[in-house]
């Protein structure tokens, strides 16, 4: 099967048409090269008797007729060892730190098989963050994927390192990693993230993925891939709890969407491709935790909504798959909070099952509700004293304005190092509460409020 | 049977030359034989529908006819399974593969060895006609499997009935003419199975949900679409259908949403009982669990594999719900399907048969006689999962067009933290109106007028809320206010009900009256007073008016809310 075709009939942007083959097979790595005998790679999106249709990951610059075509007979594989951890490597793979290529133990296609849905465990082991509108209100659990939504220029990747530094479950220490994976970001961001794993030591214990803006955006639709059949490996083969961040899942989708394009395919919404849904989810999907083995994958997707507009089709169909969505928001980010961190359009969907007695505290819940409705009614408020003023205003819907004013100073904003316990997280909820009537607190149980009201606790 | 050859590979889509099949027979692409189905037939090549990744297949490799339909395998066993989109028993190929699935694999719908019980009911000599049972086995400890002549045979007078143990394959009754009955049957899952009768729609399928019993109601055998942008509560809202609502089966379709939601329910369902039975949920439950990372082709075969298992129980008399989470999802893998076959796209990219695709599986709902002469139901519930939580797109304005019960999901009751965020005047069951002599006989002559009296409130309540944006609340007139106060405790206190809440997640019929009745007294009480002059402020700080807000969160309410309605007959007494 390593026979050379010199028969390309045609290219057109990212493909190339190659004729008169012997039968190749769907999605087969094919390597081809340069008349200067530069290699690239690409990957089988059709194949029959008559044409093959070929992407090339590098692009399809410097290509020509002339240019040899080979096919591998097998599909991409990720070379995999435990000598990967602390690697850089770039968008496809290769390594990007001068270091030796990897001695793999195992080879594994990228593309991923689905995990089997009887055998996935129910992620319920409570992470704590540090963050108080993520642990308090949006909980993350072992095993989640929950992506930060955010907009050019906010601070997303301070939040996300926020994350990756100060990310822990209590009680166990354990083994494990994290893996950052860049898609088309500007290489002052990738260095942001690089210093930022240095100075905090994290490079020891991560494998970073690099693809940065100018390199090849169809090579973006590898970089992924790559990085969580890495995940895969760490966590179900050695054991490690693996956090992946990736960013910007924009970047790839964009460049899904000049695949299908150059395909000239039926576009869905917005031009972007109709198996958009279905391809997110196949990177998606790969987190979880499997019964009887020891690790996990937990994912932390970071993408910017094009003109912060949720209803995009990158954010959408993200969040139709993943569990839950943390929003950062222009407004708070405006008035100066940090994290800003919008907890109403947010969610954890997983929260309910890392919460509570034996996972953080028995009050949780209902603080939580508690505060999620007083805030966003005190938001509503907002919109109305714009209008008629303070005065018009009722004495109890005076106090939820004023509580929606020191949620955000209080609870929501703190320091980028400032790592505060769920405990902590708890009690600043509790001490916005106590400044309302106990009679408005119709959302929790007469015994939690008995037992965690800062006026009966003080006793 | 012919061996064809693949042409094309494409995708979910393979060409092959050589086949004899008919449209939707099952054909085995490639050396690995991928479990796939015809779905076009153009000149000289079969276009074919792929059940499994395609990874690696080569044009050349063969493709073998099976010289049958995709069908569902329908016989005891079926119960507490957890299947793929075409009814391959994810557990089994976990066994043959591991914890993730790889391709190729086959593996029964039930369990072709185990040995079942069978009594018959029949006797030699008797006649049995199509959909009549034979025989019965006990599936499930409060479960009888009936055992029935297909619908497709003929039927005839009993020659042989045996009695005892036998696996599903073994022949437990013979027919006059020879025709030999084991207790597996096999269905085409895209053909709908027949009944006699269709009923009118006039007994309410019970959700222990108050804002769907007490305003939308859903009918058994009915359908309802419940659609909602990301995180508005559909899959919460199935799942607590599946469990709460007083139906004997429950047909669960994940239909590629999440892998950890289904690992949610495939944990829980075990643990919970069943309010009526007090057995685990799952002895009365079927999962197909085809995840958005499972091939598409799959997804878009799950929705009619799951019918197909729900007209089956159906067809025993039973009363079944089948749940389908998302749709959309189905619609789509349907697009990506049509678009790979390069037909000519309608509107968003959709087949032109989008609706008609859809009205065909809600037609297959329906409570029913039986061919074997019982009654039994299918009820419909899918979610719909409209891009950017806008309803004007294709697949929900379709679905609208064929369901009659519509729970519109709202984002903004979402971001309130609301649930279940179904909007209360978006929001419609066409059932109604067939549904309300059946309150009225069962549950309380009032169910009817309060419900209307609730929705005026609510109706009122949005036009003052106009406003009272533009001029706030307290230039509204005092009635007005009140009934603003009256507003918000049949949203807070009512309407919102935890899924989660250990008591709170299911509230029977008389609960849901005794909670709504208790408001609605407080509205007498408070305009009674305001007739007679007492301020709004004082009477909003009724403290027994809060204390209604509690109850619905007690099992044993009774006494609690005498209590609480004894204080505000009280409070009121002397208020001034
Ligand atoms: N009835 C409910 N009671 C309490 N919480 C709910 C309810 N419905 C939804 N939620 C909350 O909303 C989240 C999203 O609901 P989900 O059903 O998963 O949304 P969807 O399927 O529409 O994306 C859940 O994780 C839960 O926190
Ligand atoms: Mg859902």
């Amino acid at each position: 099967m390593t026979k050379e075709y010199k028969t390309i009939n045609e290219i057109s942007g990212p493909l190339i048409f190659v004729e008169k083959t012997e039968p190749v097979g769907f999605n087969e790595l094919v390597e081809i090269r340069t008349d200067t005998g530069v290699v690239k790679r690409g990957q089988v999106l059709d194949t029959s008797d008559a044409i093959v249709v070929v992407q090339v990951f590098e692009g399809t610059g410097g290509l020509s007729k002339e240019s040899s075509v080979r096919f591998t007979g097998d599909v991409i594989k990720m070379p995999l060892s435990p000598d990967i951890i602390g690697r850089v490597l770039s968008g496809s793979g290769q390594p990007k730190d001068g270091g030796p290529p990897i001695v793999p133990d195992v080879e594994r296609d990228i593309g991923g098989a689905a995990i089997n849905p009887s055998v996935r465990d129910k992620p319920r082991a409570f992470i704590q963050t540090g963050i108080s509108t993520i642990d308090g209100t949006n909980t993350l659990v072992r095993g989640q994927k929950l992506p930060i939504f955010s907009g050019a220029g906010l601070p997303h990747n301070d939040i996300a390192l926020q994350i990756a530094r100060q990310a822990k479950t209590l009680g166990e220490a354990e083994s494990f990693a994290v893996i950052f994976c860049a898609m088309g970001i500007t290489n002052e961001e990738a260095q942001h993230f690089m210093r930022d794993f240095e100075r905090t030591g994290a490079l020891e214990r991560a494998v970073v993925f690099l693809n940065l803006a100018d390199d090849p955006a169809v090579e973006r639709l590898l970089t992924p891939r790559l990085g969580l059949t890495t995940a895969e490996y760490l966590a179900f083969d050695l054991g490690m709890h693996v956090l992946v961040i990736y960013t910007d899942m924009t970047n790839y989708c964009e460049s899904m969407r000049q695949m299908g394009a150059a395909r000239e395919e039926v576009p869905g919404r917005r031009g972007y491709p109709g198996y958009m849904y279905t391809d997110l989810a196949t990177n998606y999907e790969r987190a979880g935790i499997i019964m009887g083995r020891a690790g996990s994958i937990t994912q932390f997707p970071i993408l910017t909504m094009p003109g912060d507009d949720i209803t995009h089709p990158i954010p959408d169909l993200s969040g139709y798959i993943t569990e839950g969505q943390m929003i950062v928001s222009r407004d708070l980010h405006r008035k100066g909070i940090y994290p800003p961190i919008d907890i109403r359009p947010s969610l954890s969907r997983l929260m309910n099952s890392g919460i509570g007695e034996g996972h953080t505290r028995e009050d949780h819940r209902a603080v939580s509700d508690q505060l999620y409705a007083y805030y966003a009614e005190g938001c509503d408020l907002r919109g109305l004293v714009a209008i008629v003023g303070k005065e018009a205003l009722s004495e109890r819907d005076r106090l939820v304005l004023e509580f929606a004013d020191a949620f955000e100073q209080k609870f929501v904003s703190q320091g980028r190092d400032e790592d505060r316990s769920i405990f902590e997280t708890l009690d600043i909820g509790w001490n916005l509460l106590a400044e309302l009537p106990e009679t408005m607190l119709t959302r929790i149980d007469d015994h939690i409020i008995k037992q965690y009201h800062p006026k009966y606790r003080k006793e | 049977m012919e061996v064809g050859k693949v042409y094309r590979v494409a995708g979910p889509v393979v060409h092959a030359t050589g086949l004899k099949s008919h449209m939707y027979d099952l054909v085995l692409v490639g050396e690995d034989g991928l479990m796939s189905e015809v779905i076009g037939i153009s000149g000289d090549k079969h276009i074919i529908q792929v059940y499994e990744d395609t990874a690696g297949v080569r044009p050349g490799e063969p493709v073998k006819e099976t010289g049958a339909a995709l069908v569902a395998q329908l016989g005891p066993g079926i119960l507490t399974s957890i299947y793929d989109g075409v009814q391959r028993p994810l557990p089994a190929l976990a066994e043959a593969s591991g914890d993730f699935i790889s391709r190729g694999l086959f593996v029964d719908g039930i369990d072709h060895k185990k040995k079942w019980d069978f009594e018959p009911v029949v006797k030699k000599g008797d006649l049995v006609k199509p959909g009549q049972p034979v025989g019965t086995v006990q599936e499930q400890l409060l479960i009888k499997h009936k055992v029935m002549v297909p619908p497709n045979l003929k039927g005839g007078e009993v020659k042989e009935i045996y009695s005892g143990n036998f696996t599903v394959e073994e022949t437990v009754c013979v027919l006059d003419d020879g025709t030999e009955l084991p207790m597996i049957q096999y269905w085409p899952v895209r053909t709908a199975r027949p009944s006699t009768v269709k009923m009118a729609p006039t007994i309410p399928l019970r959700t222990g949900q108050r804002v769907i019993d007490g305003f939308f109601s859903l009918a058994k055998g009915g359908t309802a679409a419940i659609p909602g942008g990301f995180g508005t509560g559909k899959t919460v809202m199935q799942q607590t259908l599946s469990k709460w609502s007083d139906v004997d089966i429950v047909v669960y379709v994940g239909c590629g949403e999440r892998g950890n939601e289904m690992a949610d329910l495939l944990h829980e369902f075990p643990e919970l009982v069943d309010p009526r039975t007090d057995r685990p949920l799952m002895e009365r439950s079927i999962v197909y669990a085809n995840t958005s990372n499972m091939p598409v082709a799959a997804r878009e075969a799950s929705i009619y594999t799951g019918m197909t298992t729900a007209e089956y129980y159906r067809d025993m008399g039973y009363d079944v719900l089948l749940t389908a989470d998302s749709t959309s999802r189905w619609a789509e893998a349907m697009r990506e399907l049509s678009s790979r076959l390069e037909e000519m796209p309608g509107e968003e990219g959709y087949p032109a048969y989008l609706g008609a695709r859809l009205a065909d599986f809600y037609e297959r709902s329906g409570r029913v006689t039986t061919l074997g002469g019982e009654e039994g139901s299918v009820s419909v519930v899918g979610a719909v999962s409209p891009p950017g939580g806008d309803f004007t797109e294709p697949v929900t304005q379709n679905t609208l067009r064929i369901v009659k019960v519509f729970w519109a999901l709202d984002a903004k009751l979402t971001q309130r933290r609301h649930f279940p965020s179904i909007n209360w005047l978006e929001s419609y069951s066409l059932y109604d109106l067939d549904l309300e002599p059946w309150f009225v006989e069962n549950i309380s002559p009032d169910w009817n007028n309060n419900k209307r009296r609730a929705m005026a409130i609510l109706q009122e309540n949005a036009e003052l809320e106009e406003i009272v944006m533009l001029v706030g609340s307290d230039a509204l007139p005092e009635d007005q206010q009140l009934t603003l106060e009256v507003a918000r405790m049949i949203i807070n206190y009512w309407l919102a009900q935890s899924a989660f809440h250990p008591v709170d997640t299911f509230c029977p019929y008389e609960k849901q009256f005794d909670l709504l009745e208790a408001i609605l007294g407080y509205r007498e009480f408070a305009f009674e007073a305001l007739g007679r002059g007492v301020p709004v402020d004082v009477i909003n700080s009724a403290a027994s008016k809060d204390a209604l807000a509690k109850i619905r969160l007690l099992d044993d309410y009774k006494p609690e809310l005498e209590k609480v309605m004894k204080q505000m007959a009280d409070e009121f007494k002397v208020m001034s």
